[in-house]
């Protein structure tokens, strides 16, 4: 298209107005792509976000959808425990987006999201600004690292790994666990719910119980659980510890896992790798500090974060945020018990959410939700344990459906089997 | 040029359009969609022993979907979320995948089995799993479903822990009876069949 000498005037006028107005100026210089039509920005390539993106364009293509997202690759969280005992490669957990922007025809930025503009319906990243009609948070979790003595954010986690975002942390955890010395202590801690996968701590004990038991079966696994109980699948883990690694609940000097519940880690002292939790402290030769958790920074800086400084409420049938309308959150950072903060959970949320952003977005009646975890835990390579439930709205909440879901009865190498079909569909989902 | 040009955009466009009406938002749509995230968008498994759904006959599921909630046809999550819905639930989702696309899975497979396959079928399966097992209001779709499925599925059935119709035991373990390797030949030709 060509421009003639007045709209090329008009042009000048239009952005030289905006000069003198001050600040709008440095936004619309760094615009990223000027919004024509309806627009749906989504903020995370995960679990959540990328399954949001696809369902709006699948259910109303009219409404173009841009993906933030801040890498071209996404590593999955659920199965990565497997990389550490050495029987799955990361890049089987391992998905890009070409494919689903070819698809679906969303438009990907690779950018750091930085603020949120919630009156002027302007995201900042550092690549530029992006304007919204809507917006669609789900950036995951960030760690509440302050609540524990002596740790630095910026250090530590090089030295005690938290391996809770995966990819070289994942990586770090199968090099210290390989070599650590014979005969040597891990401690694992817990955090306190609700965190980011619930059985994940347990399924983490399990498998460095498995890799220690082939290669270093004089060593021992010390759970530190700041719950006053296993979170999720706990007679089940129990189980399989005491079938698999000797486990005795009443004698935590036997086998290989000792299990500690209202335990929570106060204090680590880094160079002389011991931990402490307000009553005793313990040397360890491998620590996995798993942090306590709210939500991604990027829901502080939007405002949706609720009175516990720690998650965002958010509306069960739309996950429109009850503090910023316009902003939408899902996956972990949202307030959505009783579900899980699980992955399944998050493409479950982004489904519903996007189903009812194309209602509000066409001013149409919404939809009543209807939600589905799945979620497998490894107890060994063979054998894993499965939790499944279906949950939907009742008076203004999320609520567990009576009388269905349930964990399995037993651990069992079907569940292994169906656990890599599941990650097989869920990551082509979120890639495709 | 320019006719084929509009051409191509009209029939773009009436994809565009037909596959948006697929998933114009409902109730229905909702609660299929938390199917997908094991089963694949669509109902098109990519992951080698969970079943593809789009363009299975609505009978077929519904019924499988009662004999999992009564928990006569084993499994690992399925038993406890079918739990989670009424019959009238299954039949609104299992007619919304029946009008789905079937896309049998792209898989490699023993040439050898599934051509000794070929003519086991035909000899005692073709009558009810009518075309290569490609069609069937009540048996379902076997041709192009995942080859560990149909294995996961013909062990539960020959190991007695999934019912099978009079018909179908008549056939397997009846006259004749099919061996192991007969049956890895024939799921090894459903599976080359999409």
């Amino acid at each position: 298209m060509s421009m003639n000498r007045r709209s090329f005037i008009k042009l000048l006028g239009a952005s030289a107005g905006v000069g003198l107005a001050g600040a709008p100026m440095f936004s619309v210089a760094n615009e990223i792509m000027p919004k024509k039509g309806r627009r749906v920005v989504v903020l995370g390539g995960g679990y959540g976000g990328a399954i949001a993106a696809k369902y709006i364009r699948m259910a109303d293509p009219s409404i173009e959808v841009v993906l933030v997202t801040e890498n071209k690759e996404y590593i999955s969280g659920p199965l990565s425990t497997l990389v550490i005992a050495g029987f799955r490669d990361l890049k089987d957990n391992t998905i890009t987006y070409e494919k689903l922007e070819a698809n679906h025809g969303i438009k990907m930025v690779y950018a750091h999201a930085e603020s949120v503009d919630a009156a002027a319906k302007v995201l900042v990243t550092n690549q530029g600004t992006i304007a919204y009609d809507r917006l669609v948070l789900s950036p995951g979790i960030d760690f509440r690292f302050e609540e524990i003595e002596g740790y630095d954010p910026k250090t530590t986690p090089d030295v005690i790994p938290h391996g809770w975002l995966p990819g070289a942390q994942t990586l770090l955890l199968k090099k210290q666990i390989e070599s650590m010395k014979q005969g040597g202590v891990v401690v694992l801690t817990v955090p306190p719910t609700p965190y980011r996968c619930p059985p994940g701590p347990y399924e983490r004990t399990s498998l460095f119980a498995y890799y220690l038991k082939q290669h270093n079966p004089t060593a021992k696994v010390i759970v530190w659980d700041a719950n006053e109980k296993i979170a999720s699948k706990g007679p089940l883990f129990m189980k399989g510890w005491t079938k698999h690694y000797g486990f005795d609940a009443k004698d935590s000097s036997k086998g290989m896992v000792s299990y500690h519940s209202n335990s929570k880690i106060t204090k680590i002292d880094v160079k002389g790798m011991e931990v402490d939790n307000g009553v005793e402290s313990i040397k360890a030769d491998m620590i996995n500090i798993i942090p306590p958790q709210k939500a991604g920074l990027i829901a502080f800086k939007a405002g949706v974060v609720g009175e516990d400084k720690k998650w965002c409420p958010v509306d069960p049938v739309t996950f429109e945020s009850k503090l910023a309308p316009g902003i939408h959150v899902i996956g972990d950072s949202s307030s959505a018990a009783p579900m899980p903060k699980s992955g399944y959970s998050a493409n479950s949320q982004a489904k519903c959410c996007a189903t009812n952003v194309v209602q509000l977005m066409n001013g149409k009646p919404l939809i009543p939700p209807s939600f589905v975890n799945v979620c497998y835990s490894f107890i060994t390579n063979k054998e894993a344990i499965s939790v499944a439930a279906v949950y939907k709205e009742a008076g203004g909440k999320i609520a567990e459906v009576p009388n269905s879901g349930g964990v399995s009865p037993d651990l069992s190498e079907m569940d292994a089997r169906y656990a890599y079909g599941w990650i097989k569909n869920i990551l082509t989902e979120m890639s495709t | 040029m320019r006719l084929k040009l509009l051409m191509a955009l009209i029939a773009g466009g009436m994809a565009f359009s037909a596959s948006a009406l697929a998933h114009e938002p409902s109730y229905t749509a909702m609660m299929a969609n938390t199917c997908n995230g094991c089963h694949g968008t669509d109902g098109v498994s990519a992951g080698p022993n969970m079943p593809n759904l789009g363009g299975v006959p609505a009978n077929y599921m519904v019924e499988q979907m009662k004999l999992f909630k009564s928990g006569e046809r084993p499994s690992s999550v399925m038993g406890r979320l079918a739990k989670g819905y009424s019959e009238g639930d299954f039949t609104a989702m299992a007619k919304y995948f029946a009008a789905m696309k079937y896309v049998g899975a792209k898989q490699p497979v023993d040439d050898a089995k599934a051509a000794r396959g070929k003519v086991v079928h035909e000899e005692r399966c073709e009558k009810c799993h009518e075309k290569g097992g490609s069609v069937g209001a009540d048996e379902g779709i076997l041709a192009g479903q995942w080859l560990e499925y149909l294995q996961i599925s013909m062990n539960e059935f020959r190991s007695g822990k999934r019912p099978m119709p009079k018909k179908m035991a008549a056939k397997i373990e009846g006259e004749g009876k099919l061996s192991d390797a007969d049956v890895e030949a024939l799921v090894h030709f459903y599976a080359s069949q999409h």
